[in-house]
């Protein structure tokens, strides 16, 4: 298993812009400091085949809900995801599937995905974090959505238990 | 492996605060300068768990303690303050004895012992590794006093450099034999 002094170098910065869009600036320290936090608390448990960055940016959707909810403010605003089912994209629970499905997405593909659906990045945003077009950006994103949902919505009984 | 903007650096060092706080930091590095080279510190909750030189691949260490320890590794220079400062006063010649806190817990029997007695060798005095084996009770067992020395996680401050072949040549050293002439030449017992 990688040290976690690797994973806070490598993914230490995208989680931060991830923060700073589900949080706004001021909250984003806290929320990345949480984010860190609850993932080195629970890193050696990490199954090896979950994609770390896609996993943290959970982990930081899921630090900045509760941080809307401390503070008394209306849910996290996120992009709608069409068609799919929302929870689908949603891997904080033990979904090995989905997170199995992630995994065999091509890198940019998840990223775009991940930043976007969990992140709540803006395609803009996006490009500037993985490099390219905006444009590129969302058809890597759609391609990717389309991926997972050819993969794993397939399964109606899985995806209506998951509801 | 420390970012370079401000922000990073001062995010990371709250998360090593936090970590210590609630007990999550299970091992703390750091690196430092010195005449044999590079040198990696790593400490665990006990002490001072590994001493690892620039040849043995620093990452490739890390790696391994991920492994064997724990992957909770965050680097920390401020947990290894006190060993750094000592490790500089010895290279400067005004140390001759350790007092830091460490731990063996990545050695276990025969070569553990081994370990144990090889602290009580002061600076500036030599054994040989047959020596070592009479001492800790086990006469026949040179070889395996000298895989001890080799597989020594806390070099420098557990001294298996005062240790040397009965015909007096130096054999061999974690660091390479260039760095234990070094430390021995330092003590003057070269």
């Amino acid at each position: 298993m990688r040290p976690f002094e690797e994973i806070v170098v490598a993914h230490g910065p995208a989680v931060l812009r991830i923060c700073r869009s589900l949080v706004g600036p001021v909250d984003a320290e806290d929320a990345w400091s949480e984010t860190f936090l609850a993932a080195l608390r629970a890193y050696p448990e990490l199954d090896p085949g979950v994609p770390v960055e896609a996993w943290l940016v959970t982990i930081a959707r899921n630090k900045a809900v509760d941080l809307h909810r401390a503070r008394g403010r209306s849910p996290v605003p996120l992009a709608e995801l069409p068609e799919a089912p929302q929870s689908a994209l949603e891997p904080a629970g033990r979904d090995h599937e989905l997170w199995d499905r992630l995994a065999g997405l091509p890198p940019k593909q998840l990223r775009c995905v991940v930043y976007h659906y969990i992140g709540g990045l803006r395609y803009a945003e996006i490009a500037e974090a993985v490099g390219g077009s905006e444009a590129a950006a969302r058809r890597a994103a759609a391609d990717g959505i389309n991926a997972l949902r050819r993969t794993y919505t397939t399964d109606e009984t899985k995806a209506g238990a998951s509801q | 492996m420390i970012q370079t903007e401000p922000t990073h650096e001062r995010l990371h060092r709250q998360l090593v605060s936090r970590a210590e706080e609630e007990g999550l930091l299970d091992l703390a590095y750091r690196t430092v300068g010195s005449p044999v080279g590079e040198l990696l510190l790593v400490r665990s909750g006990t002490g001072l768990v590994r001493v690892a030189f620039e040849s043995e691949d620093h990452d490739r260490v890390l790696g391994s303690l991920a492994d064997r320890i724990s992957p909770r590794i965050l680097s920390s220079p401020r947990a290894l303050d006190r060993v750094a400062f000592q490790l500089d006063q010895y290279f400067a010649g005004t140390r001759h004895e350790f007092t830091v806190e460490h731990d063996l817990g990545l050695v276990r029997g025969f070569q553990r012992t081994v370990l144990e007695r090889l602290e009580r060798i002061p600076w500036g005095q030599t054994e040989s590794y047959s020596e070592v084996a009479r001492d800790v009770g086990n006469p026949k067992a040179v070889r395996a006093v000298g895989t001890a020395c080799a597989v020594n996680p806390i070099p420098l401050i557990v001294p298996c450099h005062r240790v040397l072949r009965s015909d007096g040549t130096t054999g061999n050293y974690r660091g390479g034999r260039e760095a234990k002439r070094l430390l021995l030449a330092l003590e003057g017992s070269r």
